[in-house]
């Protein structure tokens, strides 16, 4: 095992999952720090939260390991797993009020009547649900539900929460405050969060590191601000943000950039790492996508204005390129528009576009790399 | 005007012909019991118009009240034996896989599309003396005299049994389909071991169903007369067999109207209990 297994809490090996003749879970390798805020993003049906089963112990993967505390826990069954989950839709015991739901745990591990009472309203306190103990979960709103539902899983003090997408049936301003609550617990508590939810604005305001997730693929793991600013795929650049994504190739080479050949023009960009006549994908943030009217040094690429839309604090631009693709630039509202049908030039600053090899690229470069080991079979590859 | 008009003639069409139905063939015949129960019964098996009520304080001989517990009692039995089989085979079908689903409850249903004395008459043909079981078993050599099966109170309870199960199954089936999964995951979760997952949260969530299913079973099995009849060779009264008795074979039609009432204020007494206990499940 790496050397900062000490500190990694859940670990992940080649965990595959299939139902019946659906494989939802691929190839899976993940490491989970002690202590972090980990969320797994997705659309629904990438995995993600048969993956978080597959922590809690309701499902077993078809194939590879998990480690929690540097255990394998094959064949454990959830209790047996220093792990709680907090269920999309609450789960609350409906026939019992909230003391009782939040005691269930403590009740079935046999703690001494005392010590549940003082746990169970330390934790009544801390989701500031004081005084009401009493309450059915009926009588109760979405985000107090939610709320028991925290602590009843908490209260039993794992070492990993397990949250799948806790905060998909309230409304926007409550999901909102609840962020800012759970990410505030998180950190008060210190224990592991592994999030999954579909939202991409939510895990990037509440988590230490994201892992994104699709059609059964972990697409790319990193903190907020990589998964944003430097995704490595295609797909994370299309699901978090808005991106123009653009595909090449390149076709010249110095020792400093690359130059991107695509249908609608060239630019060059300052990486290295590629190989000649490779294709990629170029993805620009519509924030960093500029146009003028005049030639911009490094770039020959040009588009008709289309259309402005505007969208309170900014306006959005879209121009059309010659082979039709559409491209979205994002400026202040304050700033003035260039006239609908206006032909110009589009570029972006040096160092805000982010080059991304294509999937068979990928898959040629994993190729040439294990050709060289022996044994290696076509389906150890993918 | 018109318009109300047209929604009057719309309610006669639409209501009308099951107010017209429930009026000559429930409230007419009601009445006319009821009417009957305050009469003197004639020599010749008809009924003299001479108010009385002596047939009401009749009802507290106590060989009546003998054969209403005896009643209330195969009843009670029939019940819990149809919950305890019943409620496995509910869950099962509750948890089978879905297309698996219908061909459980056709299967369970299945019988009931025959005429129910027809089944009787089969339990007959297996249970009797000179039936097939006693048979088969000689044949093995493993009894020497054939065993004394049919017109016992065994008989009786395994015909009610097996008449009523679907009427256990079905509220039972479908209180435990309704039972959200992700509760026995957290229970799961929380530690609960699986006998506790059954005591504390799936017993619980399907109380409803187990009242819905013991009084949808109870109120049927008061007046099965036949069962009783055919498989117990009516050694044991029953209330059903007696109001028969009183109308077909006694000829004293005010004392079978009067224990017809009876037997309908239990039935209405259950059915209010029942209403109860379904609101109470709204509620949750």
């Amino acid at each position: 095992m790496s050397q900062a297994s000490e500190n990694v809490i859940v670990r992940l090996t080649d965990v595959d999952k299939n139902f019946e003749n659906d494989r939802v879970v691929k190839k899976l390798n993940l490491d989970v720090q002690e202590g972090e805020f980990l969320t797994m993003l997705g659309p629904s049906g990438c995995g993600k939260t048969t993956t978080l089963r597959m922590i809690a112990g309701f499902e077993y993967p078809t194939g590879g390991r998990i480690f929690l505390e540097g255990q394998d826990v094959e064949g454990k069954k959830p209790n047996q797993r220093n792990v709680n989950t907090v269920f999309q839709n609450y789960a609350l015991f409906p026939h019992m009020n909230v003391f009782d739901n939040i005691a269930f745990g403590l009740v079935e591990k046999k703690v001494k009547k005392e010590e549940i009472r003082r746990r169970v309203e330390e934790m009544i306190r801390l989701v500031r649900l004081d005084g009401m103990e009493k309450r059915m979960p009926s009588q109760m709103s979405g985000g107090q539900k939610q709320r028991v539902a925290i602590a009843r899983a908490l209260v039993n003090r794992p070492k990993v929460l397990l949250l799948d997408e806790p905060l998909g049936a309230l409304d926007l301003k409550l999901r909102k405050q609840m962020q800012g609550e759970l990410k505030h617990l998180q950190k008060q508590l210190g224990i592991t969060f592994i999030y999954v939810t579909h939202d991409q604005e939510e895990a990037l305001t509440m988590s230490d590191r994201i892992a994104v997730m699709n059609n059964g693929y972990l697409e790319q793991v990193g903190t907020p601000e990589e998964v944003y600013n430097h995704p490595q795929t295609k797909f994370v650049a299309d699901f978090i943000g808005e991106s123009n994504i653009i595909e090449g190739y390149i076709e010249h080479m110095t020792e400093d950039s690359i130059e991107v050949t695509m249908e609608s023009g060239k630019a060059v960009i300052h990486e290295t790492g590629y190989r000649l006549e490779e294709m990629v994908y170029l993805c620009v943030r519509p924030e960093n996508l500029k146009i003028s009217t005049e030639v911009v040094e490094g770039f020959r690429f040009r588009g008709q204005v289309r259309e402005h839309i505007f969208i309170g604090s900014i306006n959005k631009t879209m121009i059309e390129l010659p082979n039709g693709q559409m491209l979205k630039a994002e400026t202040p509202a304050e700033d003035a528009l260039v006239p609908v049908g206006t032909a110009v030039n589009v570029y972006w600053n040096p160092g805000k576009a982010v080059v991304m090899r294509t999937k068979e690229e990928q898959i040629y470069n994993v190729i040439e790399q294990s050709v060289a080991i022996e044994g290696m079979t076509n389906d150890q590859i993918y | 005007m018109i318009k109300s008009i047209k929604k009057r003639l719309a309610a006669i069409v639409t209501v009308g012909p099951t107010v017209l139905w429930l009026g000559a063939f429930l409230m007419i015949p009601l009445a006319y019991v009821i009417g009957i129960s305050f009469l003197t019964k004639n020599a010749y098996g008809g009924v003299d118009f001479v108010p009385t009520i002596a047939n009401y304080i009749s009802l507290f001989q106590s060989e009546y009240a003998k054969v209403f517990a005896d009643s209330l009692w195969l009843s009670l039995k029939t019940t819990v034996i149809c919950l305890l089989a019943g409620y496995p085979f509910a869950y099962i079908i509750a948890n089978a896989p879905r297309k698996w689903k219908p061909v459980l409850v056709l299967l369970l249903m299945l019988p009931f599309w025959t005429n129910s004395l027809i089944r009787t008459y089969g339990w007959n043909t297996l249970l009797r003396t000179e039936g097939i079981i006693n048979h088969f078993l000689q044949n093995l050599g493993l009894i020497e005299k054939p065993l004394e099966m049919l017109y016992t109170d065994g008989a009786v309870l395994l015909g009610m049994v097996y008449a009523l199960l679907p009427f256990t199954v079905l509220p039972l089936h479908t209180s435990i389909e309704k039972l959200d999964k992700s509760l026995l995951e957290a229970a799961d979760d929380l530690g609960a071991s699986r006998v506790h997952v059954f005591t504390r949260v799936i017993l619980p969530l399907t109380m409803p169903g187990i009242f819905a299913g013991s009084i949808q079973t109870f109120i049927p099995s008061l007046g099965f007369f036949f069962i009783s009849d055919m498989m117990g060779g009516a050694k044991t009264m029953y209330i059903g067999n007696l109001i028969k008795n009183q109308f077909l074979s006694a000829r004293n039609w005010p004392l079978g109207a009067v224990l017809s009432i009876v037997l309908i204020v239990i039935t209405l007494i259950l059915m209010k209990l029942y209403t109860r206990v379904g609101s109470l499940e709204d509620m949750a």
